[in-house]
């Protein structure tokens, strides 16, 4: 796990070669580092981090979603990346907001990452541009909305009570 | 809006490089060789004309050679294999955002269900990341008792997979012969908590309940008996001529492929590469154990197979260590905000009683952070993210699942191979349908 | 492996005779009155319904299917030898629809696999039977969100429910029996049958009971 120092040398190597707007933050919560970039500079970030960076981390292990919902920017995408030989490990995170979310793919770099990046979509609602097999994965084709959207409803029937087992039609009636 | 994502001016095409745009049944038919993205040389050597048409087929949901309910997309040149898409979602039953609506605790039985052979390791994954927000410490002999449960479950996992495997391979009596053994372990975890299946025996803060007397016994009992039982299950296996024929050479991937896709688990080390969580980042002291990470040399089924079963042997090594090694205390964390107190304290202690009874209507609170803690399952990484802020109840409960990531080696083990090696395939990838779709 | 030998009970004389009786009768040799002794003794009158049913019921055979963990405990009754489904006549899982009987559904339905369920239960043939095994296949389970269908009634007609989570191969070889009795007539009506509690049911709506 790189420390908290650690952690700023990498996100000042992605500044210095993406550009001070690439770097949104930094955050080490409970020693374990996450690094906050633009939506646009993700691919270009992960493919640093993977190839080019002293201290590489050359395995992506996790690709997954996040609804912030009262915060803003709402949507985020967390990439989990991981350096076997020093048994490092990275999140890098991105924030998007619920309307008109892409972020650059990563499946080039990551193969590992199609699957995954297909359930975000389907659970969200982020548009990752250029991904080969862009559909839902996990709900049906023709589904309409994205269900793990803190604002979509979590579905279901009301429990059957007698004081209210006359309003729930039945399947029998 | 459709839900279709186009991405920008060209239509979004599917895996057989027609755009997705066109019906479903029309963009599936009549696929032939050139029009398909390049895929690897068949192994077969068969020259194919360009003009030849593939037949596409569709092994369903309802299949009794997928472990669960996975569908493949196969293309098929008569009986080589030239294209497989998975199509998974059959029983996605939307744990994770059920799980935002409980309490910490709660969230426990809804995480155990998701990869349902490897129940303990969900709960633990989760346990470990609450554990981590919240910055508590587990007693000694939680750690040691939540080793002998994960291992002994690991073990129970490995034998069904053997019994599954052997069935679709054909070696149907294993299947009674591994179930066998699996009930003797059931058996262990009834003892321990009442519940064969998914008995939520993780608790953030260490485990449920002490181990009642018996249970020691019951233990080194199965200890003394398995070592020959897996012997036996070897002699049969291992040397034999159609397991040899069907697995040997067959579905082979090299390093890079796996690590380019994220596969952990029994996969990778069967490739060549020694990645063990358990070993690598140790976690619930698992550090204090002697154990071996078995490898394989080839990368093919049957070193996968081959892995498997040592690590059936490595994993009974670590339950003798850690029973031998078991130290007196707690069960469970004495922190009550966390953990329920016991029970006798309820009649005493106003505070106990306060803070019981705050753990069972809202729970405890855990400070805003975000965390992300992987173990070792059976099949692999298994991670789980979790998003708190402050409330009774997680924002985001998200589980790397190991078989979800896994499958995306299925197109590299079997394309260019026969049906049969698909099947094989399949069995040796070990995917747990619950953790694919969650 | 230990063998053991247990004489026959009874006079082993006996059985000589019944043997050399069957043969006569076989032969056509026994007359009148011992001829109809010995059909007394053999045969048994019953109707084509019932006998159709006990064969029926002691020997539906499932089909494939399962889901999720409760299919983990449906192939520890069929697969495990503790418990051991072939006494019912239930050990052959049948991969295809048109040759099963009965179909479990063990785990949960999401909306994605229902419309197959649909397909499947309508390629079986009459007649079939469906037990909804654990608690996600009978209501939605723990699950009740968008994403699950809340209990295979909603499409399919079940006969048994066996609830759990996931129920024990115990809980469902129980299910299995229930079913065995439903098909052969005497189907298992509840414990308010068994002891004899009718009256104290709850009235819906909260109708005061006079």
């Amino acid at each position: 796990m790189p420390d908290a120092t650690g952690l700023e040398l990498i996100a000042a190597g992605v500044r210095e070669r993406f550009g001070d707007e690439a770097v949104v933050g930094t955050m080490y919560h409970r020693e374990q580092p996450t690094l906050e970039v633009a939506p646009e500079a993700v691919r270009d970030t992960l493919g640093y981090l993977k190839d080019d960076a002293e201290e590489s981390f050359e395995l992506l292990m996790s690709v997954h979603g996040c609804d912030y919902f009262p915060d803003e920017p709402r949507l985020a995408v967390h990439y989990q990346l991981l350096a076997m030989q020093r048994t490092d490990r990275l999140g890098v995170r991105t924030r998007l907001g619920a309307d008109d979310p892409h972020v650059p793919t990563v499946v080039d770099i990551f193969p590992g990452a199609d699957f995954q990046e297909r359930e975000v979509f389907d659970m969200f609602g982020v548009v990752f541009d250029g991904h080969p097999d862009h559909r839902r994965i996990l709900m049906p084709e023709d589904y309409e909305g994205h269900p793990q959207r803190r604002d979509f409803p979590m579905g279901g029937e009301p429990v059957l009570f007698t004081f209210n087992e006359r309003e729930m039609p039945r399947w029998y009636e | 809006m459709s839900e279709d994502a186009t991405t920008g001016d060209a239509p979004a095409t599917g895996v057989s490089g027609r755009p997705v745009d066109i019906p479903y049944r029309e963009r599936e038919q009549s696929v032939t060789l050139e029009r398909m993205p390049a895929h690897r040389e068949p192994v077969y050597g068969t020259e194919v004309e360009p003009e030849t048409e593939l037949f596409t087929i569709n092994m369903g949901p309802h299949h009794p050679a997928t472990h669960g309910v996975l569908r493949l997309l196969l293309t098929l040149e008569g009986e080589v294999v030239r294209s497989v898409t998975p199509i998974i979602g059959y029983v996605h039953t939307g744990i994770e955002k059920s799980c935002e609506d409980q309490s910490y605790w709660k969230v426990i039985p809804f995480v155990e269900r998701m990869d349902y052979l490897a129940y303990y390791f969900n709960a633990l994954a989760y346990c470990m990341a609450i554990e981590r927000l919240l910055d508590e410490e587990v007693p000694p002999r939680a750690q040691y008792l939540r080793v002998i449960h994960l291992e002994l479950n690991r073990i129970a996992s490995h034998l069904f997979w053997l019994g599954t495997s052997a069935l679709d391979l054909g070696a149907i009596s294993l299947l009674w012969y591994a179930l066998r053994d699996r009930e003797k372990i059931l058996d262990i975890f009834e003892m321990s908590s009442g519940q064969r299946l998914h008995p939520r025996y993780f608790q953030v803060g260490g485990v449920v309940e002490d181990i009642p007397p018996g249970f020691e016994q019951k233990v080194r009992g199965f200890l003394a008996d398995m070592p020959s039982r897996i012997d036996q299950y070897e002699a049969i296996l291992d040397r034999n001529e159609i397991l040899l024929q069907r697995l040997k050479h067959v579905g082979q991937v090299p390093l890079e492929t796996m690590l380019a896709l994220g596969v952990t688990g029994p996969l990778l080390r069967a490739a060549g590469h020694p990645w063990d969580l358990r070993k690598a980042t140790p976690y619930s002291s698992y550090d204090h154990f002697d154990f071996k990470i078995p490898i394989g040399t080839q990368g093919d089924n049957y070193d996968r197979y081959r892995v498997r079963m040592a690590e059936m042997r490595e994993s009974l090594k670590i339950v003798e260590q850690a029973l031998d090694g078991l130290p007196e205390g707690p069960y469970i964390t004495d922190n009550r905000k966390v953990a329920l107190p016991p029970r006798h304290e309820l009649a005493t202690s106003m505070e106990a009683l306060i803070h019981h009874f705050k753990l069972v209507t809202e729970g405890f609170r855990v400070p805003p952070g975000e965390t992300y803690a992987a173990v070792e399952s059976p099949r692999g990484e298994l991670g789980c993210f979790v998003v708190a802020d402050g409330s009774a109840k997680p924002a985001r409960v998200h589980m790397r699942d190991p078989s979800f990531v896994n499958l995306q080696a299925l197109r590299h083990m079997s394309e260019g191979g026969l049906i049969a090696d698909l099947i094989a395939a399949i069995a040796m990838l070990d995917p747990i349908l619950g953790g694919i779709d969650r | 492996m230990e063998v053991t030998r247990h004489p026959v009970e009874g006079d082993p004389a006996d059985l000589r005779i019944r043997q050399l009786r069957a043969s006569q009768m076989l032969r056509g040799e026994l007359s009148d009155a011992d001829l109809e002794a010995y059909v007394q003794e053999r045969v048994g009158l019953t109707t084509l319904e019932k006998a159709q049913d006990w064969a029926r019921a002691n020997a539906p055979w499932p089909l494939t299917f399962g889901l999720a963990c409760c299919a983990i405990e449906m192939i520890s009754v069929v697969g495990s030898p503790r418990m051991d489904a072939a006494r019912f006549g239930a050990e052959v899982f049948r991969a295809s629809p048109r040759q099963a009987d009965m179909i479990i559904l063990s785990g949960r339905i999401s909306i994605k696999m229902a419309p197959v369920i649909r397909r499947i239960y309508d390629q079986m043939l009459e007649p079939k039977w469906v037990i909804s095994m654990g608690a996600c296949a009978s209501s939605a389970g723990m699950f009740n969100n968008y994403a699950l269908v809340a209990g295979a009634d909603k499409f399919l007609p079940v006969d048994v429910y066996v609830p759990g989570c996931p129920p024990r191969p115990e809980a469902l070889m129980y299910g299995i029996i229930k079913l065995q009795n439903k098909i052969k007539g005497q189907p298992d009506l509840g414990w308010r049958e068994r002891y004899n509690a009718y009256g104290t049911e709850e009235r819906p709506g909260g109708v005061e009971v006079a």
